[in-house]
């Protein structure tokens, strides 16, 4: 990681924000009509139910460049739609897991709570992930997919320029 | 005499099992021996690589390559096989998502190296002799092909035409694509050749499939005796059948195993580990999240259970960190 600092000096990480209709896109709406400044790092999307938010968008948000993924729900038993943020929270608790199995650390991805009324919550929320994902460092899945097959680019230093013997 | 069209058979980092596969359509096989002509299977008939090198370009009708990309002689020789035939079809789940071999995606080469030649149990290597690419002694040099950082599926190495899913394929599934081949009659290239419907469709034990599960932990097969008649997922197995592809004809439920995903997913789903991970979980029965993390620690291993035979094509392809 600390190679990735030095290579991007100015980098500031993108973030995608998945906020549930009813509450914390909400929220984040009254944190903009209450002025509440917080950092422009979030493309903030709005799904109907956290529970909408499928974790294949959450493996295709890194493998696009993200490099983080936040999530936000209605608070257990506020959910519109009756359990949608039980299942957020279950999906979320073995995909966690999961992504540490991959070597993506577990600040990249976090679940939060936030009801409509908690416009405040929004900008703490995004600022702390914000300023814990630029101490890791830029994610660079696509930049990275491009390292790993650039192995691919020759056949094996030992074999240039001479044909190889299989099966001989 | 027309000339009949020339098949081959290629296999990569794989087991076998596929060239097995082949061999399993029992009398069928003479019908296709009579049909084509077979210029290259390395398994079964003695070519050498000369001889593919010596083929005109696109002179074979269609190679079928299993296994997945490790190696760079295996890499080398897809790209030759890609040159000599009009079509290619990647066959059973290693060269289509990657397979078993892509699990070692969560480590580096040197990891693997150094457990296999120094630290497994099993070794006796007071040398610490390992593979080398290149080695000069009395005036002969012999080298050995590059063992790779990465696993990769066939698609990530060459164009392919078809898949052909399955660990391994079934010999119905072959027939019918080698039938296909031989009408003319095909599918637009990138189709998997096997039905677009999940594997409960076929499972002879989806009328047991509750509406709503409720897991309060997940069994392993080795830990209990399954019943044979209902659905897995019911007994609190995983089972991978809601996020794969069907055409298997349900071979492992019927036998009393859930399923483990081979098939990969259907053409609406990119990512099957994610898709099951989300359909799993989202039937835990807690409703705190305490004990959410208590039902899900029952599941140890996600990445290889939701991802056997497809890392190298999942989302993330290998575990960062794991390069070098």
């Amino acid at each position: 990681m600390s190679d990735n600092k030095k290579e991007t000096k100015n980098w500031e990480p993108t973030i995608v924000a998945f906020f549930c209709n009813w509450c914390t896109y909400t929220a984040a709406d009254l944190a903009g009509v209450s002025r509440l400044r917080h950092a422009a790092n979030v493309r903030i999307i709005r799904v109907m139910c956290s529970g909408r938010v499928d974790p294949q968008f959450i493996l295709n948000a890194y493998a696009k460049g993200a490099d983080g993924v936040l999530i936000g729900g209605c608070h257990f038993g506020d959910c519109h739609y009756m359990e949608g943020n039980y299942k957020t929270a279950r999906r979320f608790h073995l995909l966690k897991r999961m992504l540490q199995d991959m070597g993506i650390e577990e600040e990249r991805c976090r679940l939060e709570w936030i009801s409509a009324s908690e416009g405040e919550r929004v900008r703490t929320v995004i600022n702390d992930m914000v300023e814990k994902v630029k101490a890791l460092g830029p994610l660079r899945l696509p930049e990275r997919f491009n390292e790993w097959d650039k192995e691919m680019e020759f056949i094996g230093e030992h074999n240039i320029g001479e044909e190889v013997h299989i099966h001989a | 005499m027309p000339e009949k069209p020339k098949v081959a058979f290629y296999w990569c980092a794989s087991c076998g099992g596929c060239e097995e596969s082949v061999v399993d359509l029992a009398e069928d096989i003479l019908m296709v021996a009579e049909a084509v002509d077979i210029v290259f299977w390395p398994v079964a008939m003695d070519f050498k690589k000369s001889d593919v090198v010596a083929m005109p370009d696109r002179s074979i009708v269609a190679t079928f390559i299993n296994g997945a990309i490790r190696t760079s002689e295996q890499e080398e020789m897809a790209r030759l096989i890609r040159k000599k035939s009009q079509f290619i079809i990647a066959y059973g789940s290693c060269a289509h998502m990657g397979g078993i071999p892509s699990l070692a995606n969560q480590f580096s080469r040197e990891q693997i190296l150094n457990y296999v030649y120094h630290e497994a149990p099993t070794v006796q290597n007071s040398e610490r002799t390992r593979p080398m690419l290149e080695l000069g002694r009395n005036g002969t040099r012999v080298t050995l092909p590059e063992f790779r950082n990465t696993v990769r599926k066939l698609d990530q190495v060459i164009d392919v035409d078809y898949y052909l899913p399955g660990c391994a394929p079934t010999p119905k599934l072959l027939k019918e694509a080698v039938l296909a081949l031989l009408s003319g009659n095909l599918p637009p290239i990138g189709t998997v050749l096997a039905p677009d419907v999940a594997l409960c469709d076929e499972c002879p034990r989806k009328e047991t499939k509750p509406e709503d599960i409720a897991y309060t932990e997940f069994k392993r097969p080795h830990q209990v005796v399954t019943d044979e008649s209902t659905c897995f997922l019911a007994q609190g197995m995983i089972c991978m059948g809601p996020a794969t592809r069907g055409g298997c004809e349900a071979v492992c439920t019927k036998g009393n195993m859930p399923c483990t995903g081979c098939f990969g997913p259907t053409s609406r789903c990119i990512d099957q580990g994610a898709k099951i991970l989300s359909s799993i979980c989202s039937a835990v029965s807690a409703t705190n999240e305490i004990d959410m993390e208590k039902v899900l620690t029952t599941i140890p291993d996600p990445v290889g259970t939701f991802y056997r035979y497809g890392l190298a094509g999942s989302l993330l392809r290998k575990k960062i960190g794991s390069e070098k």
